[in-house]
C-alpha cells in the first residue's frame, strides 16, 4: 500500500483493514498520533487524509491508497500547523498533551477568519480533559491570527 | 485481523456481482459503525466488501421532482450541498449533529440507512420527508418508501444482496423542523430526536423511541386534521415504544417526545 | 513563561508510556472476575506454547498492594470482592493472542450476596469524629432547625491516556515505566510484592495523559502485574487499558450521602452544625480513609460556627474500589453544605449572598477542628469579589420565575497532606548545579498541570538565574528523592517551598561566582533540603482537632444557566471562578487548571454518570461517559487573588483541586433559583424532570 506521509512517499505492507491509527504508531513509527478510545469518540487519533480531518482509528488502511496523511509530525508544514503549535504552548492549550496532536489537527483546516462558532464546531469531535476548552480556544484563535498576520 | 478479509471492487457492478456470490459480504464505506464494533468486538462478520472508492454512489443532483443523493455521499457533503440546503434543511441540519467533524467527513447516508440504527441521526428525517431508498442487486434496481423499509430491530427489508445506492427525497411543501435530544451537544448518541415537515399535510419521524425508527401517522393524522395537540400528543404516545437504556429512561423519552411534538408545532 | 513540556507536547515527539517499546517485549493481560462478589472454586485454562500465565502463587512477597491498608490483594486467591477482581495475568508476545482470552480460560465461582449500598455495609474502613463546642447548647441557642440529606454519585476521572506501564526486568532488579502521579508509591508497592530491597526497584515516570487522581494510587497495582508477568517470563511486559478497561476497572470518585442538621437564629447566624457523613469506599479500603479525613475536614464549609459535630465513615460495598480524584473528599461534602445553605437561606428568606457573608470565615475565626485562620482567610474578599463581578443580584432579581437561574457557591481547600499528613511524609526535594544553571531532582510528575514549568520557575527566581538555565530531571527513583506524592495540591506549596529553600542554599554558596564560574572551579554539587511544619501547627490524629492544614486556598463561583422547558437540558451560560491562592507562580497555567477543575465540576454536577448495574459501570464506553465536548464548555470568568502565604514558595498556596469543589453546589443552587429542589447529583435531565418544580417557569429568560 502506498501513500504520501507527510509529504513523503510510503509503501507500507499491512493487513488493508489495520486501522491507519496502528499502521501510523507501528509500521511508521510515529507515534505523535494518540489512541483515547478506539471508537471515534475522543479525537485524539485525529490525522489529515487529503486534508481533511478523520479518526484514524476508524479508518481501513486500504483508504489512505494514494492519498496524503498528515500526522502531527508533519503538522508544522500545513498553512497554519506551526501557527498553532507555538499557541498552544504559549496560550496553554497543551496541558498533559495528549488530545493536543488532535486538537491541532482538528483545528487545522480552519480558515484565519474562522468565527468562534466555526472553531468550537471544528473541535467538537476532540475531547480535552485538562483544560475544560477555553484555553483551546484561546490557543486556536492567537494561531489564527498569526497566520493572518504572516500573510 | 488476520481473519478478516477485504474485496476492494473498482466498479458497482464489480461490488454487485461480489455481493451476488457471497451475500454474506459485509459492505463497509466511511466505517464510522463497522470499526466501533470491531473495536469492541460485536461485530461478527469477518468478510467485507469495500464500497468507499465506487464513484457511482457518490453525487447529489435532481432527478425528476426528487432530490437524489448518492448513498456514499458524507455528512460534510450533504452539509455543503447547496441543493439540500435548499430543498431539505432538515438534513442539513441532522447532518450537523452527528458525532463531530471527523465523523461527518466520513460517514455517509446510505450508511446511515443500512446500518438499520433506531439512533440514525438521518432517519427521523427521512421518515419525515416520505424519501425513497434505491436498492440494487445484480438483478435490477427497486425504489421502495423509506416508511416500511425497516422490520424490525436493526432488520430491513434490503436483501443481502442488494446495495442501497441512493436516497430520493420528494420536493417537499411546507415547513421543516428537526431536533435532536442528544447526551451532550456533540460527540452524542440520540435520545431522542423528532424530524417533521408542516405543509398542507403533517409528516413526523422520530427516533430512538422504538426498535426502529418511527413514521408517526397518528400524531400526523391528528394534526394534519385539525386536532388539538394534546391529542395529538396522546396519539404519539400510543405510537411509541421509548425504553429505558445507559442514556436514558423511557419516561423520560416519552415526556420530551410529546413535548417535542408540541414544540414543533408551535415553532412552525 | 514557555512551558518546559510544551514543545515535546505540541509536535508529537512527547513519549508517553504505550509509545515506548522494549527488545522482546510481550503485551500482559488481566483475567478479571465477572462476578462481585464470590469465591473461585475452579480455574481452567487450556492455552497453547508461547503464553505467560501468573496467578497469586507468582508473588514473591505478601500478595497485597500496598498503600495504607494491606487488604487489596495484587491477585485474588479464592475470594471476590467486585466484578473486576483481577485473577489471573496473561501475557505474549502477539497482543492479538491476548484477545478473547475467556474461551481459553474458564473460572469457576460460587456466588455470594453483594451490597451495595453503603449504609447496609458491615464493614467499616474507618471513622472519624469531630467535635467543636457543645452542639445541645448550639442547638438550644437556634431559633429555626434546618435539616438536609445530599447525595452525590460516582465520577471518573478520564484522563485520555488511559492507565499503562512496562515492566523491565533484569538481574535481581525490576524497572517500571509508566503514566503516574506518585512513583515512589509505585515503588513501594513493588518493594513490598516482589520482596526485593529499595535499591533494587527503579520506577520511571513517562509523560502522562492525565491523571486527576486516577493515576494516584491505580497505578500500583498495574505495575505489580506487569512486574509479575516480566519476573515470570524473564522479558519486558507491557500492559495498556484500553478505554473499556480503563473505566471497568480503576477508582472512581466516591459516591457520598451527607446528612445536615444546622441550628441558627432567626437572623440567620449559626449556632450549630450535625452532620453525618457517609462514603462508599468500594471493595478495598485504598484512600478512603484519607478521603473522608478530607472529606469531613471541609463538611463545615468555609463558616463560622462555634459548635461542631461532625461523623464521617467509609463503608465497604462489592464495586471496584473508589479512590483519590480532584477534591479528595471534599467536593462530596461542600456540595451538600453549599447546597444546604441554599435550602437554609430560602427557608429563613435571607438572601444567599448574605447568609454566607454573615457566617463566612474571618482571620482570627476557628474551623471545625479548631484550627484558627491567618490574615489569609479570604472566603468575603472571594464572595464580594465574585458576586460583583458576575452582577449577582441583578440577574437574581430579572430572572426569578424564568428558566434562567443564578446560583453560587462558597468553598475552601486545604493545600498539602492532612493533619500530621505532611510531617509523615517528611518529602525532599534536591537541586544539582549545573555549568548553566541548575537541575531539579523531585519526584513531583508532570501531568498536564504544569510542575517542571512552575518548579523551574520558584528555582530560577530564588536562585536569580533566568527560567531557561534551570532543567527539571524525570520523574525517576533511581535519581529523584521522595517528594511525596503529586496530589492534594502540594506540588507547588509543601516542594516548591522544599526547591526555593535549596534555591536560596545553592545562591549562597555559590556566593558572587555564576553557576558555571563555580562549577569549573569546584565542580557539581547537589543541596537537598526536608520537610519541617511552619513553626506552631498542631494536629492530633486522636481528637482529630488542630491545625488540618499549613493553609487554605479559598473559592467563589457562580454559575448562570438556562433549563430548556421541553427537553430538562441545562445550558451553562456564564461561569465565575474567583480563587484566592495565596501567589499565582504561572497566572496562565493557574487559570489553566481554575478553568479545568471547574469544567469537570460542571460534568459533575450535570452529566457525568456512572451507570452501575450489578456492580459493573453499565456504560464503560466514552460515548456513553458524558464530559463535555468543545461544545459544551461553559464560557469562564477566572478571577485570581492573592494573599500570600508566609510558608509558601513566594506565598503561593495550592490551586489544583479547589477548582472542582464548587461548581456541582453552584449549578443545583441555580437549578433550585429555576425552582427545582434538587439534593443529588449528577442533575440529568431525566432526574431534572421528576424533580417537582415549586414554581414553574412562566416566562422566558432574558
Amino acid at each position: 500500500m502506498r501513500f504520501t506521509l507527510n509529504g513523503k512517499s510510503r509503501t507500507v505492507n499491512a493487513h488493508p483493514m489495520k486501522r491507519l491509527l496502528d499502521v501510523l504508531r507501528g509500521e511508521c513509527g510515529l507515534t505523535g498520533t494518540k489512541e483515547g478510545c478506539g471508537e471515534g469518540e475522543c479525537g485524539a487519533c485525529t490525522v489529515l487524509l487529503d486534508g481533511v480531518a478523520v479518526d484514524s482509528c476508524l479508518v481501513p488502511l486500504a483508504h489512505v491508497a494514494g492519498k496524503k496523511v498528515i500526522t502531527i509530525e508533519g503538522a508544522a508544514a500545513t498553512r497554519t500547523g506551526k501557527a498553532l503549535q507555538n499557541a498552544f504552548v504559549e496560550q496553554g492549550g497543551a496541558q498533559c498533551g495528549i488530545c493536543t496532536p488532535g486538537m491541532i489537527l482538528a483545528a487545522a483546516p480552519l480558515t484565519s477568519h474562522a468565527s468562534f462558532d466555526e472553531i468550537r464546531t471544528a473541535l467538537a469531535g476532540n475531547l480535552c480533559r485538562c483544560t475544560g476548552y477555553p484555553a483551546i480556544f484561546r490557543s486556536v484563535q492567537s494561531a489564527l491570527k498569526a497566520s493572518k498576520r504572516a500573510r | 485481523m488476520s481473519a478478516l478479509t477485504l474485496e476492494r471492487p473498482r466498479s458497482l457492478k464489480a461490488a454487485l456481482a461480489s455481493l451476488a456470490a457471497d451475500p454474506s459480504l459485509m459492505p463497509i464505506a466511511g466505517c464510522t459503525d463497522v470499526y466501533v464494533g470491531l473495536h469492541f468486538g460485536t461485530t461478527p462478520e469477518r468478510r467485507f466488501l469495500d464500497l468507499w472508492g465506487l464513484k457511482e454512489l457518490r453525487g447529489i443532483g435532481v432527478d425528476g421532482d426528487a432530490l437524489r443523493i448518492g448513498a456514499l455521499s458524507t455528512y460534510t457533503e450533504i452539509i455543503q450541498s447547496t441543493l439540500v440546503q435548499q430543498r431539505v434543511p432538515m438534513l442539513v441540519a441532522a447532518s450537523r449533529e452527528v458525532g463531530g467533524a471527523q465523523i461527518q467527513n466520513r460517514g455517509t447516508l446510505g450508511g446511515n440507512v443500512a446500518n438499520a440504527s433506531p439512533a440514525g441521526d438521518t432517519l427521523p428525517v427521512l421518515a419525515a420527508a416520505g424519501a425513497r431508498i434505491v436498492l440494487r442487486s445484480q438483478s435490477g434496481t427497486r425504489t421502495v418508501p423509506f416508511d416500511g423499509f425497516y422490520t424490525s430491530y436493526r432488520n430491513s427489508i434490503r436483501t443481502p444482496d442488494e446495495l442501497v445506492v441512493a436516497i430520493e427525497i420528494p420536493r417537499l411543501q411546507g415547513r421543516q423542523w428537526w431536533r435532536k435530544v442528544g447526551t451532550r451537544r456533540a460527540q452524542a448518541i440520540s435520545k431522542i430526536m423528532m424530524a417533521a415537515v408542516r405543509g398542507t399535510d403533517v409528516r413526523i419521524g422520530i427516533g430512538s423511541v422504538g426498535p426502529t425508527v418511527i413514521t408517526a401517522t397518528q400524531a400526523a393524522a391528528v394534526l394534519s386534521g385539525g386536532g388539538s395537540i394534546a391529542d395529538a400528543k396522546a396519539a404519539l404516545l400510543s405510537e411509541i415504544r421509548p425504553i429505558d437504556d445507559v442514556r436514558s429512561t423511557g419516561e423520560y423519552r416519552a415526556t420530551v417526545a410529546a413535548n417535542l411534538l408540541e414544540q414543533f408545532w408551535r415553532e412552525t | 513563561m514557555r512551558r518546559k513540556d510544551g514543545d515535546a507536547k505540541v509536535t508529537g515527539a512527547a513519549k508517553y508510556i504505550d509509545d515506548l517499546t522494549f527488545p522482546g517485549m510481550l503485551y500482559g493481560a488481566t483475567v478479571r472476575s465477572s462476578i462481585p462478589r464470590g469465591t473461585i472454586t475452579a480455574r481452567h485454562i487450556s492455552l497453547p506454547d508461547g503464553y505467560t500465565v501468573a496467578d497469586h502463587r507468582d508473588i514473591p512477597g505478601p500478595n497485597y498492594v500496598a498503600l495504607i491498608d494491606p487488604d487489596q490483594p495484587c491477585l485474588a486467591v479464592d475470594e471476590i470482592r467486585h466484578v473486576a477482581e483481577p485473577l489471573l495475568l496473561v501475557a505474549h508476545a502477539d497482543k492479538d493472542a491476548l484477545l478473547h482470552l475467556d474461551t481459553r480460560i474458564s473460572i469457576e465461582t460460587r456466588n455470594g450476596t453483594p451490597t451495595y449500598d453503603p449504609e447496609a455495609s458491615d464493614v467499616c474502613f474507618k471513622k472519624i469524629a469531630i467535635d467543636k463546642g457543645d452542639l445541645d447548647a448550639g442547638f438550644k441557642a437556634a431559633d429555626v432547625i434546618v435539616d438536609g440529606e445530599y447525595r452525590t454519585a460516582h465520577q471518573e476521572q478520564l484522563y485520555i491516556e488511559t492507565n499503562g506501564v512496562i515492566a523491565v526486568p533484569g538481574d535481581g532488579r525490576m524497572t517500571v515505566y509508566g503514566s503516574m502521579q506518585c512513583p515512589y508509591y509505585v515503588h513501594r508497592a513493588l518493594v513490598v510484592l516482589l520482596a526485593l530491597p529499595p535499591d533494587k526497584v527503579r520506577v520511571v515516570q513517562t509523560e502522562t495523559g492525565g491523571g486527576f487522581g486516577g493515576k494516584e494510587e491505580y497505578p500500583s497495582i498495574l505495575a505489580c502485574h506487569a512486574a509479575i508477568l516480566a519476573r515470570k517470563a524473564g522479558r519486558p511486559v507491557k500492559m495498556i487499558y484500553d478505554r473499556v478497561e480503563d473505566l471497568l476497572a480503576t477508582t472512581k470518585r466516591h459516591p457520598s450521602i451527607v446528612r445536615h442538621r444546622t441550628g441558627l437564629t432567626r437572623d440567620g447566624r449559626l449556632t450549630a452544625m450535625d452532620i453525618d457523613v457517609i462514603m462508599d469506599g468500594g471493595a478495598y479500603a485504598t484512600l478512603s480513609a484519607v478521603v473522608l479525613s478530607r472529606g469531613v475536614i471541609h463538611a463545615a464549609g468555609p463558616y463560622r460556627c462555634d459548635h461542631i459535630r461532625i461523623r464521617g465513615r467509609a463503608m465497604m460495598t462489592h464495586t471496584p474500589p473508589n479512590g483519590a480524584f480532584r477534591g479528595f473528599g471534599a467536593p462530596q461534602t461542600l456540595f451538600a453544605i453549599e447546597a444546604h445553605i441554599d435550602r437554609i437561606a430560602e427557608q429563613l428568606q435571607i438572601d444567599p449572598v448574605r447568609l454566607r457573608e454573615q457566617n463566612a470565615l474571618r482571620p482570627g475565626d476557628t474551623t471545625a477542628t479548631g484550627q484558627q485562620l491567618g490574615r489569609d482567610a479570604s472566603a468575603l474578599a472571594v464572595l464580594r469579589d465574585a458576586v460583583k463581578r458576575s452582577r449577582f443580584h441583578q440577574k437574581r432579581k430579572a430572572w426569578a420565575g424564568t428558566n434562567r437561574g443564578i446560583g453560587l457557591s462558597l468553598f475552601l481547600h486545604g493545600s498539602g497532606f492532612t493533619g500530621g499528613g505532611e510531617v509523615k511524609l517528611a518529602s525532599k526535594a534536591s537541586l544539582e548545579l549545573t555549568p548553566r544553571g541548575a537541575r531539579i531532582l523531585v519526584a513531583s510528575t508532570e501531568i498536564g498541570q504544569g510542575t517542571r514549568t512552575m518548579h523551574a520557575q520558584i528555582v530560577a527566581d530564588a536562585l536569580g538565574l533566568p527560567y531557561d538555565a534551570i532543567d527539571v530531571h524525570e520523574a525517576d527513583t533511581a535519581f529523584v528523592p521522595d517528594s511525596g506524592p503529586t496530589v492534594a495540591s502540594r506540588t507547588c506549596m509543601i516542594v516548591g517551598k522544599l526547591l526555593e529553600r535549596c534555591a536560596r542554599d545553592m545562591r549562597r554558596r555559590l556566593g558572587t561566582l555564576t553557576p558555571a564560574q563555580y562549577y569549573k572551579k569546584h565542580g557539581a554539587f547537589t543541596v537537598t533540603s526536608q520537610y519541617e511544619p511552619p513553626p506552631g501547627l498542631q494536629w492530633s490524629d486522636e481528637t482529630y482537632a488542630g491545625d488540618a492544614y499549613g493553609s487554605y486556598a479559598w473559592g467563589c463561583n457562580v454559575v448562570e444557566l438556562e433549563v430548556d422547558p421541553v427537553t430538562f437540558d441545562v445550558t451553562p451560560l456564564n461561569v465565575t471562578a474567583v480563587a484566592e491562592i495565596g501567589k499565582a507562580i504561572h497566572p496562565m497555567m493557574a487559570i489553566g487548571q481554575i478553568e479545568g477543575g471547574t469544567a469537570q465540576g460542571i460534568g459533575y454536577a450535570l452529566t457525568e454518570e456512572v451507570v452501575m448495574k450489578d456492580g459493573r459501570m453499565a456504560n464503560a464506553q466514552l460515548t456513553n461517559y458524558i464530559i463535555p465536548t468543545p461544545l459544551d464548555a461553559a464560557p469562564m470568568d477566572v478571577g485570581l487573588l492573592e494573599r500570600p502565604y508566609a510558608h509558601g514558595p513566594f506565598g503561593a498556596k495550592g490551586v489544583g483541586e479547589m477548582p472542582i469543589d464548587g461548581p456541582a453546589p453552584a449549578v443545583i443552587n441555580a437549578l433550585r433559583h429555576c425552582g427545582f429542589d434538587i439534593r443529588s447529583i449528577p442533575a440529568t435531565p431525566e432526574r431534572l424532570m421528576r424533580a417537582r418544580l415549586h414554581h414553574g417557569f412562566s416566562k422566558a429568560g432574558t
